[in-house]
């Protein structure tokens, strides 16, 4: 199948101060048509620098140094605003972790569909673009009677699917989602998952998932990509992830999360804290928290290297072969 | 069992909304036993966070009682607080960002134990919770710390007072997911050692089970079911906590059939005006006539379980 | 000092800290201001007299340097003053909530309701012998409450925080809690209050020294302007006498209005973010 998006060496840096913080740091990967990516990862790894550069809303001071994003063939980082206003909503679209603040409080929450579809589509009718967002409403579930409600009038969780609905106005083929599950409870997790996983069916769009509860994306993605200072450590499907994580910071994350039904027994998590972009660690960024190190890990800097459909990056898979 | 340490019996807190009230908590029996870790867990709204500053007396019950070793706590609160503390949630707003460390620490031992060596008890309580090599430690502000780093300084300054009870209102929910199971470590640890009782207050069920002996699940200001985790994880009694926990996220789920709908799950009612009956029976897909109308009384159970649900008490 | 990264904050600090070091060593560079030069009277700025002279023959530039002298006094001292009953009612109002705050806050009410000049008039004409100390205590035990509503929002907000209920969970009894928790976090309140405070001072004493309520024997830069006026300076062309006290207090103004807005920009992130500095090395870096 062919790639939607192809980012290659992704580097982005702040220059707030004297030195330039490297929050993303030569950042490559493909997404399939249709396909969940998840990235994963906690505070400074770069996820969320990530996101802004993938969808150009990045502003000053962070900029993009070095890479392409290509999208269809068009590389995004060259793109003027005229051409990515053009692109965003009918190709890109983008859910973030406060969306259900970003509906105006002020207009209806069907009008907001309505200029969003207008604007794109000028041949479309008010009517029927009235019309078309109910539609899209019921798609997550919120009934056409509640298109003219104002958004203080719905819940939480349901401006949060509003706006997951208001993404897909367009048809977008790429959806990046940034924790947009985080502000809601469990259930409704539970809820918007279900939903997005079956609109993906129906739609085919592919979709970016960025959040830091990678228990969530073993459930949800096709594969997993986990950032650790602002480097992409590991990638792979979520069942090699799951079942055989081969860098030690993946196999540590996923043993944070306590089980819900297999016999418990003690964890530990990882022990240390994150790292501080600003004062990056040399060599490996985890190397200071990794239990499995060895001589030359505060020296060097792992390569992402493929080992059968997984790629790591860790010097304990020197030449992209299986140890374990 | 033993007796307990800090008992809610029939609590419940409405607040004043303009012309409404909000029924925050209602009538919640909760008891905390020396080296025992009771869950509280619910989503938002639930009102577990309100209890837990009932329990802290940050404002009266409006009715109901609170009972330390025993007796109905009244008057000022501060001989309480030398038995109960709070660890917030945030371990960003809960140190003051202008005092270090040390000021921290000093303060709370100077308040409880004027007579003591004040550098020496510092120093012990740092290491207690790992904050090691203490010199590393003591003179940082907070900014200068982690998350984790920063709550285990919260946690050092709530055992300064050397309390019988340690009330967790989710205090790693906003720490970074690896350094989460360490502070459960710690708070385990604690209780082992220092025989305290411990309320844990979480909406992830799986850190729940991770951590406490029983479980207490809450639903819009009411209990609904409680009893030791393994059994309410296993074979949830109530509707609502099947609910939850087919809703966490679960790597190793088996597909089996669904009791509810996953792509309508509905949501919590407000607490304004909630649903007669059993607050739950506006989402239950098992709801039955009597739901609707009359709140399910608590049922026993062998095993020390207990529910409010009809369902049970038909059986 | 992060505040004095912005140049608002440092071209209005100098400003003030130019004019508090004139009211300093006014007396030591001066001259007399009240000595009678009757070779010289009404005449334009000079050689010899810098700033021109008065009707009186006095020198306008010694003038303007004792006025410094008097207008600073009564407004440090009227800011001092305010802005100390502020923090002593509003803290304690925002912090105790209750019934201190319903007593303490209908006083600020009052207060905030009061016809302020007038009632200065009345007090300022009934007190006699109005020297600097008295109109600074006048204008200060009018002019607190608007700061003290500020304040009592602040230490409302401040004593729900997390921090203050943790210490106050630990045993920290309230006196240390209001001292060492929360009025360490209203410095900057405290400060810009205390500076509005000092303005509105020197304003309120040119007010009413122009109004003729100061004891006339003192010199500030509004009994300079009330002389002037008396004497119709402005219809008689004589610029230079109430122009040069004018324009310091417009000057004292502006550098309390630049230090608001700068340091409104250091502590606002939203402000900062679009940071002239900021942008235009990132694109230094995009072109590079």
């Amino acid at each position: 199948m062919s790639a939607v998006l192809v980012v290659e060496g992704l580097t982005v840096d702040y220059v707030t101060g004297a030195e330039p913080v490297r929050a993303c740091d030569d950042v490559s990967f493909e997404l399939r048509r249709g396909e969940i990516l998840g990235v994963a990862g906690e505070s400074g790894s770069g996820k969320s620098t990530l996101i802004t550069a993938l969808t150009r809303l990045q502003r000053p001071p962070a900029v993009t140094t070095a890479g392409r994003i290509e999208f269809h063939g068009t590389d995004l980082v060259a793109l003027g605003p005229d051409d990515l206003r053009k692109l965003r909503w009918t190709s890109l679209a983008i859910v973030l972790q406060s969306a259900m603040d970003a509906l105006n409080p002020v207009m209806r929450v069907g009008a907001q569909f309505v200029d969003v579809l207008r604007a794109h589509d000028k041949t479309l009718s008010r009517k029927d673009a009235w019309t078309r967002a109910a539609e899209l409403l019921g798609m997550v579930g919120i009934s056409a009677d509640r298109v003219r409600s104002y958004p203080h009038e719905l819940s939480g969780g349901m401006r949060q699917r509003a706006s997951i609905a208001l993404a897909l106005a367009c048809g977008p083929e790429l959806v990046v989602m940034d924790e947009p599950t985080t502000a809601v409870d469990v259930v409704m997790q539970r809820q918007i998952l279900a939903q997005v996983l079956r609109l993906r069916r129906e739609l085919g769009f592919a979709v970016v998932f960025v959040t830091h509860d990678l228990s969530l994306l073993l459930e949800l993605a096709d594969r997993i990509a986990i950032m650790y200072g602002g480097r992409i450590v590991e990638i792979g499907t979520a069942e090699s992830l799951y079942g055989k994580p081969r860098h030690p910071y993946t196999r540590g994350l996923r043993d944070s999360f306590p089980p819900l039904r297999s016999p418990l027994r003690k964890l530990n998590g990882i022990p240390g804290s994150p790292p501080d972009l600003r004062n990056p660690p040399p060599g490996c960024p985890f190397h200071p928290r990794c239990a499995d190190r060895f001589d030359g890990c505060d020296e060097q800097r792992p390569e992402l290297l493929t080992i059968e459909d997984h790629a790591v990056a860790c010097r304990l898979y020197p030449s992209g072969e299986d140890q374990s | 069992m033993s007796q307990p340490v800090l008992e809610a019996r029939g609590v419940s807190k409405l607040f004043p909304a303009g012309r409404s009230t909000v029924r925050a908590v209602e009538d919640a029996t909760l008891a905390l036993q020396p080296g025992r870790i009771v869950a509280l867990v619910g989503e938002s709204g639930s009102g577990k966070t309100t209890l837990a500053r009932l329990l802290a007396r940050f404002y009266p019950p409006t009715s109901g009682e609170i009972r330390l070793h025993g007796e109905v706590v009244k008057g000022k609160p501060r001989a309480y607080y030398s038995d109960v503390q709070l660890i917030f949630q945030d371990p960003f707003g809960s140190l003051n960002p202008l005092h270090r460390v040390r000021y921290n620490l000093e303060r709370a031992v100077k308040l409880h134990h004027p007579k003591a060596d004040v550098d020496q008890r510092v120093a012990e309580l740092l290491e207690r919770v790992s904050l090691t090599p203490v010199e590393q430690f003591i003179d940082k502000f907070p900014h200068e710390l982690s998350g984790g780093q920063r709550q285990r300084v919260v946690i050092a300054r709530a055992l300064a007072v050397e309390p019988k009870v340690l009330l967790g209102d989710e205090p790693i929910s906003m720490l970074d997911v690896s350094i989460r199971l360490e502070m459960l470590n710690l708070l385990d640890r604690l209780r082992t050692e220092d025989g305290l009782a411990l309320l844990y207050i979480t909406h992830d069920i799986a850190s729940a089970r991770y951590l406490c002996d029983d479980i207490v699940v809450m639903y819009a200001g009411r209990m609904i079911e409680g009893g030791p985790k393994e059994d309410v994880i296993a074979d949830p009694l109530h509707p609502y906590t099947q609910l939850l926990i087919d809703s966490s996220p679960d790597p190793e789920r088996s597909d089996r059939p669904d009791l509810f709908d996953a792509e309508d799950l509905g949501e919590p009612p407000s607490l304004i005006d909630p649903p007669a009956g059993c607050r739950f029976h506006p989402r239950c897909p098992l709801a039955m006539d009597v739901c609707r109308t009359e709140a399910p009384p608590r049922t026993e159970l062998p095993g020390g379980r207990w529910t409010h649900c009809w369902l049970q008490e038909k059986r | 000092m992060i505040m004095l990264r912005s140049w608002k904050v440092r071209i209005g600090l100098s400003i003030l800290g130019f004019f508090i070091l004139l009211a300093v060593l006014g007396p030591l560079i001066g001259g007399d201001p009240r000595a009678n030069d009757i070779s010289s009277i009404s005449q334009p700025p000079s050689a010899h007299h810098l700033f021109g002279t008065t009707q009186f023959g006095q020198d306008v530039l010694a003038q303007t340097i004792a006025g410094a002298r008097g207008s600073m006094l009564v407004g440090i001292l009227a800011a001092a003053i305010g802005t100390l009953i502020a923090i002593l009612v509003g803290v304690p109002a925002g912090y105790f909530g209750g019934a201190v705050d319903n007593g303490l806050n209908f006083l600020t009410n009052l207060f905030l309701v009061m016809p302020v000049l007038p009632l200065i008039l009345i007090v300022a004409g009934y007190v006699q012998g109005t020297g600097p100390f008295v109109i600074a205590l006048i204008i200060g035990l009018f002019g607190w409450s608007g700061g003290a509503r500020t304040l009592r929002a602040q230490s409302l907000s401040l004593s729900s925080r997390d921090f203050v209920l943790a210490m106050r969970m630990v045993g920290e009894p309230h006196r240390r809690l209001i001292f060492f928790e929360i009025l360490p976090h209203l410095t900057g309140w405290i400060s810009a209050m205390f500076l509005h405070g000092m303005i509105g001072g020197v304003m309120a004493e040119a007010g009413l020294a122009f109004l003729g309520i100061t004891d006339s024997g003192s010199i500030s830069w509004g009994t300079m302007i009330q002389a002037a006026q008396q004497q119709s300076a402005v219809l008689r062309g004589l610029w230079w006498w109430f122009v040069p006290p004018g324009l310091c207090i417009a000057l004292i103004g502006t550098a309390a209005t630049l230090v608001n807005f700068g340091v409104d920009e250091v502590s606002n992130p939203k402000l900062r973010q679009a940071r002239r500095s900021v942008i235009v090395r990132t694109r230094k870096v995009v072109s590079a």
